[in-house]
């Protein structure tokens, strides 16, 4: 009854608003989401909505019906008062009642949302600009999650997908029905992981880490990007959230840690492989276009006073420069937007982005770095 | 009442003496003078964030990125937010103080006229520095006019020591102001001119003053701590150094949002002169108003954590901030039952300064429920840093702060150029404003509520029809306002109908019993005052 009320409310409001032909097309207002909390954020948001709606109305009725009865053009003659105890006592009062009753429930659903106690999945969310990182606390699974949009689209006015800036190349499962805490945390500037269907927004502060959680009802893939200017690609950095069945999640995470543990071990036996150039070159630029062009730009030339360029100058034009650019690739820049890549690419994706680096846009050096190069620098530098 | 005015001396030549040309600008000690450069400041300046703002919404009126580079478009938010909020509104209010709290208490001047001088004549050097950061190797400062640390330290480029400088320089220039209106007040006051006769305008910027002076020390602790974290390895908002970035937080908003209220008070006050003036009755609740001001202020410095809900602060902490946040809703409510009451059964007319009033009253109200909402915390979760935040606080700032002003230059512009505005202009302006103003901002609820994070450069295809709509009303607005700019160099230009002292039937007050224009010195000698002026 009370859910249909606000319906009608809204919907009335809604073609009261806007054409009714933008109505049923766009979404214009909170989604209910996926899971028991968000719902009830929906619903808290409609109340407080309807409440502001109808003391709207009345105090504007009062104000037009003076605009439009007590004119002078009609002959109105002005009233002399300016005091009533008793009106101002009340409108002082009444405001006063209504807003207990928006706190109460605004209460209880916050604290509700504050316990993440008693959790059966633990996903730590690591944002870095611009990309998160999931890393599970229950089985041995962690990967990095980046934009799947590709530039083009954005800068190239190449046709745009059906999802444009809200698809990424590796999502972050969960299961549905089970209460997954997730801890979230930044690498460098302040994030803000945010999935409007679970109504979880939480900033990811750098060297703190945040609580939140969300028991998700219904299977399916949910959108979300980053809340806190975090930079240049801010825009640029969107989260979705598979959700599986628990058998369906089960199955999933199992055929992960096999999967990821056989990546280690192929990059181990690589690690005696030599890769030639053309392969370097072809690997580098894809690890480059995703990892690296964001900043340093596709054609290297990096943003004049922001981001250093590549292309002709600096440490990967440097003949002697070898070693300090497997350094900087690797451990990052300390109180720099340059992270660490040692984590989070494999020796083979190092090796090929850093021979890019020294070969394309004519830096020409004629280095080829292979995996086993990276390898031992990192060996010998720990 | 023992003040610098010899009362038993009566002139009748007041002396309009004064250096001619560049001079008279730049050595004035004269209120009027500087209230007409620091509203002339302010007006280049709206008009300079307001091309920042176009350009933002040229380039969202598509998906895609089609006319500048992400970084530059961080750039222009953040110019756009320092300029609207340093540049145009508080100088703005700053300049309609100089002009009228002296001539609204009766006072010859403003009591500290060489400071005024200086704290007017350093923002236009403090705007320099800040734009010219802009020419750098790689810009200027593109963190949002928050500049949240780390954003604004480490991960900054080297434009932020100007940043900070301008700032400071700033906030310099608006403690002096304040202090001055402080003095003036307690100081200066005509005899009979008790503090609950003083008009609300002076009562409004009198408790804005106190602000002023309690938060921009905070704003000018917070920038230097930014530049030692930046330059001298101090870690007060580094967590590899022990500090915290949430730290930074909490002290920006505490300067932060007493500095909302610094910017809508002073509002208030213009509102609630140009209302009984047109409804030709005296205000209803003026002790409630007075009380209600001080209530907001007060309230203000308890409230600032709502703006930092996600970071993640102690439960109970969040629901302090909630309560106290939603406790201003009842004093702002008081405000504006007594505008309305003030309307009701009085005889309305519909000038220019009223129809501006007006849309204050109702668009302020619509920024104020938003307001409401987003104090909620579990739902704020949702609207946080999204377009309807966006929405929130252009409603409260553009058609509240900014309306206001223009109510204000449309109904005090006959005092100080002589000339009345061009009504039909004027009305066509107003028109133009409050209809644009609506396609510019409503839409945004919408966008944002379906998810549109603020401070993004592109978007998704879901959000793309509502921006269209948006940036169709942004040009709008825009260009509506040359229409002000029309009226204004109009009365500048001494065109147009010539006003006498009193030009609004209803209008109340000490400032339209002197001539139109204004002469160069008023009230050298104190008038008294007998009953309340209302």
């Amino acid at each position: 009854m009370k859910a249909r009320l606000y319906r009608v409310l809204t919907a009335a409001l809604v073609l009261f608003v806007m054409p009714a032909a933008f109505a049923e097309s766009l979404q214009i207002n909170l989604p209910r989401g996926a899971t028991e909390v968000s719902n009830s954020v929906y619903s808290l948001h409609m109340y407080v909505f309807l409440v502001c709606v109808i003391i709207g109305v009345i105090v504007f009725a009062a104000m037009f019906w003076s605009i439009i009865r007590h004119r002078k053009s009609r002959g109105a003659e002005p009233a002399k008062f300016h005091d009533n105890v008793r009106v101002e006592i009340a409108w002082t009062v009444i405001p006063f009642l209504i807003l207990i009753a928006m706190a109460w429930p605004a209460t209880s659903l916050l604290l509700d949302m504050d316990d993440t106690d008693d959790s059966d999945l633990t996903v730590l969310i690591t944002g870095s600009q611009w990309r998160w990182d999931y890393e599970y606390f229950d089985y041995d699974v962690q990967y990095r999650s980046s934009m799947a949009t590709m530039r083009d689209q954005v800068y190239a006015n190449l046709p745009k997908g059906e999802n444009y800036l809200l698809e990424v190349d590796r999502p972050l499962v969960i299961p549905t029905n089970r209460k997954v805490r997730l801890l979230i945390t930044s690498d460098d500037v302040i994030h803000s992981w945010w999935v409007p269907e679970f109504a979880i927004k939480k900033d990811a502060n750098p060297g703190y880490i945040n609580e939140a959680w969300t028991r998700v009802d219904e299977p399916g893939i949910y959108r979300g990007q980053c809340a806190e200017l975090c930079g240049r690609d801010h825009a640029f950095m969107p989260i979705v959230v598979i959700a599986l069945e628990p058998d369906d999640f089960e199955e999933w995470a199992t055929n992960e840690e096999t999967r990821l543990a056989e990546e280690r071990e192929e990059e181990e036996r690589l690690l005696s492989m030599q890769m030639t150039m053309d392969e370097l070159m072809t690997l580098g630029e894809s690890v480059y276009n995703a990892q690296c062009a964001a900043c340093h730009q596709p054609n290297g030339q990096g943003v004049p006073g922001v981001f250093p360029a590549l292309a002709g100058e600096g440490v990967s034009v440097d003949s002697d420069g070898l070693n300090d650019h497997i350094d900087t690739v690797a451990n990052g820049v300390q109180g720099t937007a340059m992270q660490a890549y040692r984590d989070q690419l494999s020796m083979r994706e190092l090796a090929a982005v850093i021979t890019y680096e020294r070969n394309a846009w004519q830096n020409d050096t004629g280095d080829e770095v292979q995996a086993a190069d990276i390898h031992n620098y990192i060996q010998g530098d720990n | 009442m023992s003040t610098v005015v010899d009362t038993h001396h009566e002139h009748d030549d007041h002396h309009d003496h004064k250096p001619t040309g560049i001079k008279r600008w730049l050595f004035t000690t004269n209120h009027k003078d500087i209230g007409s450069l620091y509203l002339l400041f302010s007006f280049l300046m709206f008009f300079a964030g307001g091309t920042m703002a176009l350009v933002i919404r040229a380039e969202l009126f598509q998906p895609g990125m089609q006319i500048v580079d992400p970084h530059f478009f961080n750039q222009m938010t953040t110019m756009h937010g320092l300029i609207m909020v340093f540049g145009a509104v508080m100088p703005a209010f700053t300049g309609l103080a100089n002009w009228m709290i002296p001539m609204m208490i009766g006072a010859p001047d403003m009591a500290l006229p060489r400071m005024n001088n200086w704290s007017f004549w350093i923002l236009p050097f403090a705007f320099i520095i800040m734009l010219s950061s802009m020419l750098m190797p790689g810009g200027g400062p593109a963190f949002g006019w928050t500049f949240y640390a780390p954003l604004s330290t480490t991960y900054s480029t080297d434009s932020t020591a100007l940043f900070v400088f301008a700032i400071h320089i700033m906030g310099i220039s608006s403690i002096m102001g304040a202090i001055n209106v402080i003095v003036t007040i307690m100081n200066m006051r005509a005899p009979g001119m008790t503090y609950m006769r003083m008009p609300l305008f002076v009562w409004t910027w009198f408790i804005t003053a106190f602000l002023l002076i309690a938060v921009m020390p905070v704003l000018a602790g917070v920038v230097t701590m930014v530049l030692t974290d930046k330059y001298f390895a101090t870690s007060f908002f580094d967590a590899a150094g022990g500090g915290d970035p949430v730290l930074f937080q909490h002290l920006f908003w505490f300067f932060g949002h007493p500095e909302v209220y610094i910017m809508i008070l002073p509002s208030f006050g213009i509102v609630s002169a140009i209302i009984p003036a047109f409804a030709r009755k005296p205000l209803f609740g003026y002790a409630s108003m007075v009380y209600a001001t001080a209530a907001i202020a007060g309230l203000s410095f308890l409230v600032w954590a709502h703006h930092m809900f996600t970071t993640g602060m102690p439960v109970f902490a969040s629901l302090f901030f909630m309560y106290m946040t939603m406790l201003i809703a009842v004093p702002t409510g008081v405000k504006i039952f007594n505008w309305v009451s003030t309307m009701w059964r009085g005889s309305m007319t519909f000038e220019p300064p009223m129809l501006f009033a007006l849309a204050f009253v109702i668009l302020f109200t619509i920024g104020g429920f938003s307001g409401i909402m987003l104090a909620i915390t579990p739902v704020d979760f949702q609207y946080h840093d999204t377009y309807f935040v966006v929405a929130h606080f252009h409603y409260v700032l553009v058609s509240g702060a900014v309306f206001s002003i223009m109510a204000a230059a449309y109904y005090w512009l006959p005092k100080w150029s002589g000339f009345m505005p061009d009504e039909g202009l004027a009305k066509l302006h107003f028109w133009c404003s409050v209809i644009s103003v609506n396609i510019l901002f409503f839409p945004m609820h919408f966008v944002g509520l379906a998810g549109m994070p603020r401070r993004i450069p592109d978007y998704a295809l879901q959000f793309a029809d509502i921006n269209a709509i948006v940036s169709v009303g942004a040009f709008l607005f825009g260009f509506s306002q040359l229409i002000f700019l029309a009226v204004v160099v109009k009365c500048m230009a001494k065109k147009g109908q010539a006003a006498v002292a009193k030009p609004w039937e209803g209008a109340e007050g000490l400032e339209w019993d002197v001539p139109s224009p204004a002469p160069y010195h008023t009230f050298d000698t104190p008038p008294k005052i007998e009953a309340p002026i209302r």
